[in-house]
């Protein structure tokens, strides 16, 4: 990969650092007037996850990392490895749970995913930012009570666990919000 | 194509308002406005500092350099007998582009005989707060200022100590370097975010490693540079010196850059002769300041970015 200068730094540009791949966020020229400029750079490691800052001298360079962010759907899971399909080129990349972490309660079938890929292994993977799923488990629903504004938990087919509306009941799809966790509706029929 | 402006209309007439103000403020002092040449035969020494080389044309026989800063003709003019002048022009940093920085830049510079850089500062905060109204003001040394908010003395620590320090309020990484290099990290990342809240903070004797070009005395036995900085609530925006006038000593730090750019791999640079015979001639005692006009626009009108002030930023020239 090429080497990449602290000038040409921007946000999304995917270096190596101490052995790990990392996206740059921000990159803040520092300069006392008549001393050493540095660059203070915002970075998010992508193996941990972790946002940090770090200085460099500037003109300092990094390795390029070999990350792409591609759009996959979702195959299946055979608990080990979870599947995904480039829908282009129908080639399948396998991410086990490490790259998976918590994305997998949010995973859904032929759902589209932002996987992204480090060395060509996929290295994390983000679920689509509204999903719906099907409620599994939750008490049995209170019908007309849409006004009392009260909340209970529901499982879903995931396993992930969201709160609902007390009028909710099993078997009923729903839309969450995957960035926050939160219920947004029921799904639209289709 | 984006060729509209990156400033503002009321933007560009502050512009015009703060430099009618900034001379009407010399010439009531009966300080001389003075003009240089841009592209000069000799670049700066430096090694913090980088200058652009113009290298073809009809006219350029031997590579020249666009300046950046006005100082060694306006020193010229001094030893020449000008009396105090000062200047109104641009200044060009290769590298230099961020936040508070871009590459081609507007600088006031101006010199004072027989003032020493107490006098200077006194007369920089009464240009400042003409130009942004009842501020704060403090002066503190160099050694004070790591003294009360780091709990170090800048002069006596080792490069280790300081090293240490900042490894507590920052990720270093992999920066290696001398005493220099920690004392920098420290100002700019820790001690210059926590002059936000001081008004217009002079910063005064610096170590003499940072001298530049400003005199070295001996106070309370240590070595300092009689130089200071300004800050106004977090922001550089004034460099100024009590100026070295012995020609000797000038030939000498000159070498000494270009010794330290050697070690570093930089480019080096010739010495500019005119200001040594000019200094060699005789130089007035005198002390002299360089402004950032840019950032004291971008103070004056509250933006934080410097293309906002700027008709054209760097990558719209």
């Amino acid at each position: 990969m090429a080497n990449y200068s602290t000038n040409e730094f921007r946000s999304g540009l995917k270096v190596m650092l101490d052995g790990d791949p990392c996206s740059i966020l921000d990159n803040e020229f520092v300069k006392p007037g008549k001393g050493q400029a540095f660059n203070r750079v915002k970075m998010r490691n992508l193996t941990t996850g972790r946002v940090w800052e770090r200085t460099f001298k500037s003109g300092d360079s990094l390795e390029g990392a070999d990350v792409m962010e591609r759009t996959m759907e979702y195959l299946y899971t055979d608990s080990e490895f979870w599947y995904f399909m480039e829908p282009d080129t129908f080639e399948q990349f396998e991410a086990d749970a490490k790259a998976v972490g918590e994305t997998h309660l949010w995973l859904k079938e032929q759902d589209r995913c932002e996987v992204t890929l480090y060395n060509g292994s996929p290295l994390s993977v983000a679920p689509p930012n509204f999903v719906e799923l099907e409620i599994t488990e939750t008490d049995p629903g209170l019908k007309g009570d849409t006004a009392s504004g009260g909340s209970k938990p529901a499982t879903l087919s995931t396993g992930a666990v969201v709160k609902v509306p007390l009028f909710l009941s099993q078997g009923e799809v729903i839309r969450v919000d995957t960035r926050t966790g939160e219920y947004q509706g029921r799904a639209s029929k289709s | 194509m984006n060729w509209q402006p990156a400033a503002q209309l009321e933007q560009l007439q502050a512009r015009a308002q703060l430099l009618a103000r900034i001379r009407g403020f010399f010439a009531q002092r009966e300080v001389l406005e003075v003009e240089t040449p841009l592209l000069c035969a000799s670049g700066i020494t430096d090694p913090a500092i980088e200058p652009l080389k113009v290298e073809r044309g009809v006219s350029i026989t031997a590579p020249r350099y666009l300046q950046t800063s006005p100082e060694y003709a306006m020193k010229r003019l001094l030893a020449a007998g000008s009396g105090p002048i000062y200047q109104l022009t641009r200044a060009f940093r290769d590298g230099e582009a961020g936040g508070r920085h871009n590459p081609e830049f507007s600088i006031l510079e101006w010199y004072r005989p027989s003032f020493d850089h107490h006098q200077l500062m006194v007369e920089v905060a009464e240009l400042i707060i003409e130009c942004l109204g009842e501020q704060p003001v403090e002066y503190i040394s160099y050694q004070q200022l790591f003294q009360q908010l780091l709990a170090v003395d800048p002069h006596n620590a080792e490069a280790a100590e300081l090293e240490e320090l900042a490894v507590e309020y920052l990720d270093p990484g992999t920066l290696s370097g001398d005493k220099d290099l920690w004392l920098d990290l420290l100002m700019s990342h820790v001690l210059e975010p926590q002059l936000a809240g001081r008004g217009l903070c002079f910063i005064y004797d610096y170590p003499a490693s940072q001298a530049a070009l400003s005199q070295i005395v001996d106070v309370d036995g240590v070595p300092v540079g009689q130089r200071f900085e300004l800050y106004v609530n977090g922001v550089e925006l004034a460099n100024g010196y009590r100026e070295l006038t012995d020609a000797a000593e000038q030939r000498q730090r000159f070498e000494a850059d270009n010794l330290r750019r050697r070690e570093y791999a930089l480019p080096e640079y010739p010495i500019d002769q005119h200001l040594l015979a000019a200094l060699d001639y005789g130089l007035p005692e005198c002390s002299g300041v360089a402004l950032g006009v840019d950032r004291l626009l971008m103070l004056l009108t509250g933006v934080r970015d410097i293309s906002e002030v700027l008709s054209f930023d760097w990558h719209r020239a």
